[in-house]
């Protein structure tokens, strides 16, 4: 068992997930409410991560982050090191990766809200603000943890984007699943069984999650 | 100028034609009355401030909520309006008793709690106060969401097809309910209806709504007795005076 890559894989999906909660709030919302020309190619342009394969995805993020493009130039300029096989570099991809897994059900969450008992909190003297705080949240809460859940259970589990843009230095961009690979490659089944089982269970824990707030999402107002 | 209750003024070609002149007193209790899509909710929604038209003005009293002249048109928030919606749009999270705290902002906090409770208790809830709303009745849900509105403190009540969600007895109940709050109130009433018996029940003065425009306003008797044209006459479904229906 891989304890550093595990705990390398943890910090990478619990700061993944910070990442996108007020990203996935702000962005699910916007998409929930708000008309605006081009939303269509917004939404495609978000749910883009979920179709290609990692290994594109993965190849112009290398592209992007590395020293040849301003942003990676920047960070190089600023933190004396490259944003690509490093923990950072990672990390800016996962949260990448994971947008449409996070704002997807947020903003599911956020639909589902009838137009009427925003209007409703509106008329009640509430201000956005206030109708944010205790009419959206409250009523898109399940879809905001099933945002968060299916984020951090397939930063867990992603290896494709994970190889081409962090390789696999230990303790700094080998995750749990490329951990997996690597003891394969050496014959290591046991210690390759034990991981693959850890990531099983935990996966099957987040689906179990997100179902069983699906169904409440859907019950909230029957 | 007469500036006590509430004014309303609305012109608008599309996409929702409007075309509204309509006043309503103090204490009074005006229905909006024509069939359905006539644009009566379309109305009510402006004087909530969810929509806004072209042109239009609407006060209340001293305020001015809506002067597409001056650029002005107040958020629903900022309006002391207190809106009954057809559903009711209770919050589904919150208790009878959160539904009214909810719209008690205004006062100091220590006073909401005993505030919404006598509000509950002014609409006969008071012993479902710790209920969500997916546990009341239709017509308890009404309550509710009457409460509600009261709470805000309102300058003008708006109820939107109050009684088509519920079943006739507890129809004919609330309606005696509403007539009993009126003693209580002092402040104008719009009722928006497609019910002119309902209307003629309950209303001090019926406007005819057709196609967004107002046509006719009078006492339900006078309007009911001599309809201003056949247009009204057919808004109201009533027989001509050959005793036809239009």
């Amino acid at each position: 068992m891989d304890w550093q890559a595990l705990a390398l894989s943890l910090r990478l999906a619990a700061l993944t997930v910070l990442v996108l909660l007020p990203l996935g709030i702000v962005l699910g919302r916007l998409l929930a409410f708000r008309q605006f020309r081009g939303k269509g190619l917004a939404e495609a342009f978000l749910a883009l991560p979920l179709v290609l394969p990692p290994t594109v995805l993965g190849y112009y993020l290398l592209v992007t982050l590395s020293g040849n493009l301003p942003i990676g130039q920047a960070w190089q300029t600023t933190f004396g090191h490259s944003l690509v096989f490093s923990f950072e570099g990672l990390l800016l991809a996962s949260i990448i990766v994971n947008v449409p897994f996070a704002i997807q059900p947020m903003q599911r969450g956020f639909e589902a809200i009838p137009t009427e008992i925003r209007e409703a909190g509106a008329c009640s003297g509430l201000s956005p603000w206030q109708v944010f705080w205790k009419i959206d949240l409250p009523l898109a809460w399940p879809g905001i943890v099933t945002g968060l859940v299916l984020a951090f259970a397939h930063t867990l589990g992603e290896f494709g984007v994970v190889l081409m843009v962090g390789g696999s230095i230990p303790g700094e961009t080998r995750t749990i699943a490329i951990s997996i690979y690597d003891r394969v490659q050496a014959f290591d089944y046991h210690a390759a069984g034990v991981m693959s089982a850890l990531l099983l269970a935990l996966s099957l824990l987040a689906l179990s999650i997100t179902y069983v707030l699906s169904r409440r999402v859907g019950r909230r107002h029957g | 100028m007469d500036r006590s209750g509430l004014h309303v003024r609305l012109k608008q070609t599309a996409p929702i034609p409007l075309d509204a002149k309509f006043a309503c007193g103090e204490g009074e209790l005006l229905a909006l009355v024509g069939i359905s899509g006539a644009g009566k909710t379309t109305i009510l929604r402006t004087i909530a401030g969810l929509y806004r038209p072209q042109l239009g003005h609407v006060g209340c009293g001293e305020a001015t909520w809506l002067d597409t002249e001056r650029g002005l048109d107040l958020p629903p928030h900022r309006r002391r309006v207190g809106l009954v919606f057809q559903s009711y749009a209770l919050f589904p999270h919150m208790t009878a008793l959160g539904n009214v705290l909810a719209a008690l902002g205004h006062r100091p906090a220590e006073e909401r709690e005993a505030v919404a409770r006598a509000l509950l208790d002014q609409v006969h809830l008071h012993r479902l106060a710790s209920r969500r709303p997916a546990e009341l009745s239709g017509g308890q849900q009404q309550r509710v969401a009457i409460a509600r509105a009261l709470a805000r403190e309102p300058l003008v009540l708006l109820l939107d097809e109050p009684f088509s969600a519920v079943d006739r007895p507890t129809r004919r109940r609330l309606q005696t309910e509403l007539t009993e709050l009126r003693q209580a109130v002092r402040m104008p009433i719009i009722l928006v209806t497609h019910d002119i018996a309902e209307a003629a029940a309950l209303a001090d003065r019926i406007c005819v709504v057709d196609r967004g425009e107002t046509l006719q306003t009078d006492r339900p008797a006078d309007l009911l007795a001599a309809p201003a044209n056949a247009r009204v006459a057919f808004a109201l479904d009533l027989p001509d005076e050959q005793g036809r229906i239009f």
